[in-house]
């Protein structure tokens, strides 16, 4: 059997580009590394997600136009954030089976001459990785084993949840990401209410609650002595560790735990630099872990 | 207490047409949305299952203007535990979808509307941004298709709810 084209259409988002970059670099160098060739989609814009609470026809408007972009590439989408993912996946297997909503948004879709026909799949970084790549060819590109290294990992929600339109991992006992870290060598730990919703998506609403489930978080990722958090999202990432200082500051706790995008760990173990994976982009520091390898 | 008055028979049809909310009159107030809810754990003001309850009612006025709609964060877990498969979430945004037409949005959604209507994008992502791209040797940014953004805005009728907000 021929082996599968490794090729995608990068589905960047927003929140990558504006604040949090070092994923997209981390992850442009270990796809490179990994053979993975990626399209850059100049005409994609927002995926949809930001507008579902005001306005689901937007939502599924934005989104169903995304992915007839898509179609006429004839590639399927890679997305790096949970939250692009989530909404272009749902909307393109809801429009996919639903024939009445599918002829509303196409009716919606005219009016810019474009129209879903549902021929494109959604995937997101860790299924290319685990699903496409494969473990055993990431397992070849591994240089250096980050064996003393113990992780705690943060799989995020859109990525699993709802399950009915996802069904790649267990959203109960996500296995996906821990197996792809274990690659490196580095140990993952289980800790509890590991599968709790990182509360990013209400910040803008309400600041008090998502960092209450941050700060629950991260004490129980301190208790089982974690060196570090993991994660796969944008908004994730940035609720553990752009905005860890604030909830040390605001609860009078200390928590200093790094929080790395996966693509950092897997390209310090094919042996990259700390510089050429943006680590000191981190807003909490990693010297001190680097220190262990 | 509760008024007849204060209920209007028609107001779950209205939630149940929308997508994922189909089943919305299948609930049976177990309480598993609001026992799995991550955020119903750390504040009492957030109850899935009322929400609901108030739906299945008829409850429109008390429902659309609480306040407590805009605190799902989407997160699923409901959907995902619903033994009735009522889809709590969809009925949430539904009812968000529903509050934005007769009162103010939450600010945090005025700015991502426009911010997308006016970029393409959620935010707009300054000039300093696109130049450190550049030397981090990332590939420029597009600029959004901002033109067909603002006919989807048109098409929907969001842009009538968005300029009734500007005004």
């Amino acid at each position: 059997m021929a082996e599968q084209e490794l090729k995608y259409l990068l589905f960047l988002g927003c929140v990558i580009p504006y604040r949090v970059s070092s994923y997209e670099v981390s992850t442009r160098k270990i796809l490179d590394k990994l053979g993975v060739e990626l399209v850059e989609m100049p005409e994609f814009t927002c995926c949809g997600l930001p507008l579902d609470p005001v306005n689901h026809d937007m939502m599924l408007g934005l989104a169903a136009r995304n992915l007839a972009l898509a179609e006429q590439q004839n590639l399927p989408i890679m997305a790096l954030c949970n939250g692009c993912f989530g909404v272009l996946n749902h909307t393109n297997k809801e429009l996919k089976e639903d024939k009445k909503l599918r002829e509303k948004v196409n009716e919606h879709l005219k009016e810019i001459g474009a129209e879903f026909k549902g021929t494109t799949t959604v995937k997101h970084l860790i299924h290319v990785l685990a699903e496409d790549v494969g473990f055993e060819k990431i397992e070849k590109t591994i240089k250096k084993s980050l064996n003393p290294l113990k992780v705690a990992v943060h799989t995020g929600c859109h990525v699993m949840r709802p399950s009915k339109y996802i069904g790649s991992d267990d959203p109960e006992n996500p296995t996906l990401l821990k197996k792809l870290i274990r690659l490196t060598g580095a140990e993952t730990l289980d800790y509890i209410d590991e599968n709790e919703c990182c509360g990013n998506p209400i910040i803008g609403v309400n600041s008090e609650i998502p960092l209450q489930l941050a700060r629950h978080k991260l004490g129980n990722i301190k208790a089982v002595k974690a060196h570090a958090l993991i994660t796969v999202c944008p908004f994730c990432h940035m609720m553990y560790d752009l905005h860890q200082p604030r909830i040390e500051r605001t609860f009078n706790e200390k928590y200093g735990i790094p929080v790395l995008h996966y693509p950092q760990l897997l390209g310090l173990a094919m042996g990259m630099s700390h510089e050429e994976l943006a680590l000191k982009e981190l807003r909490v520091k990693a010297s001190e872990l680097l220190t262990l390898l | 207490m509760l008024r007849t008055t204060e209920m209007d028979p028609k107001f779950k049809y209205e939630i149940s047409k929308t997508p994922g909310s189909e089943k919305l009159m299948l609930c049976f107030q177990c309480g598993t949305c609001t026992a799995d809810c991550p955020i119903a754990r750390f504040t009492d003001s957030y109850r899935p299952r009322k929400l609901v309850r108030m739906v299945q009612l008829g409850l429109k006025d008390r429902a659309l203007s609480d306040d407590s709609i805009w605190l799902c964060t989407s997160c699923f877990t409901c959907v995902d535990h619903c033994p009735q498969d009522v889809g709590t979430a969809e009925v949430v945004r539904a009812l968000r979808n529903l509050a934005v037409k007769e009162r103010p949005m939450p600010r945090v959604y005025k700015e991502l509307s426009s911010a997308i209507r006016k970029t393409g994008y959620a935010y707009e992502i300054p000039q300093l941004r696109l130049r450190q791209r550049e030397e981090k040797g990332l590939p420029p940014l597009p600029k959004g298709d901002v033109e067909s953004v603002r006919k989807l805005f048109k098409a929907t009728s969001f842009s009538k709810t968005i300029e009734e907000e500007e005004e």
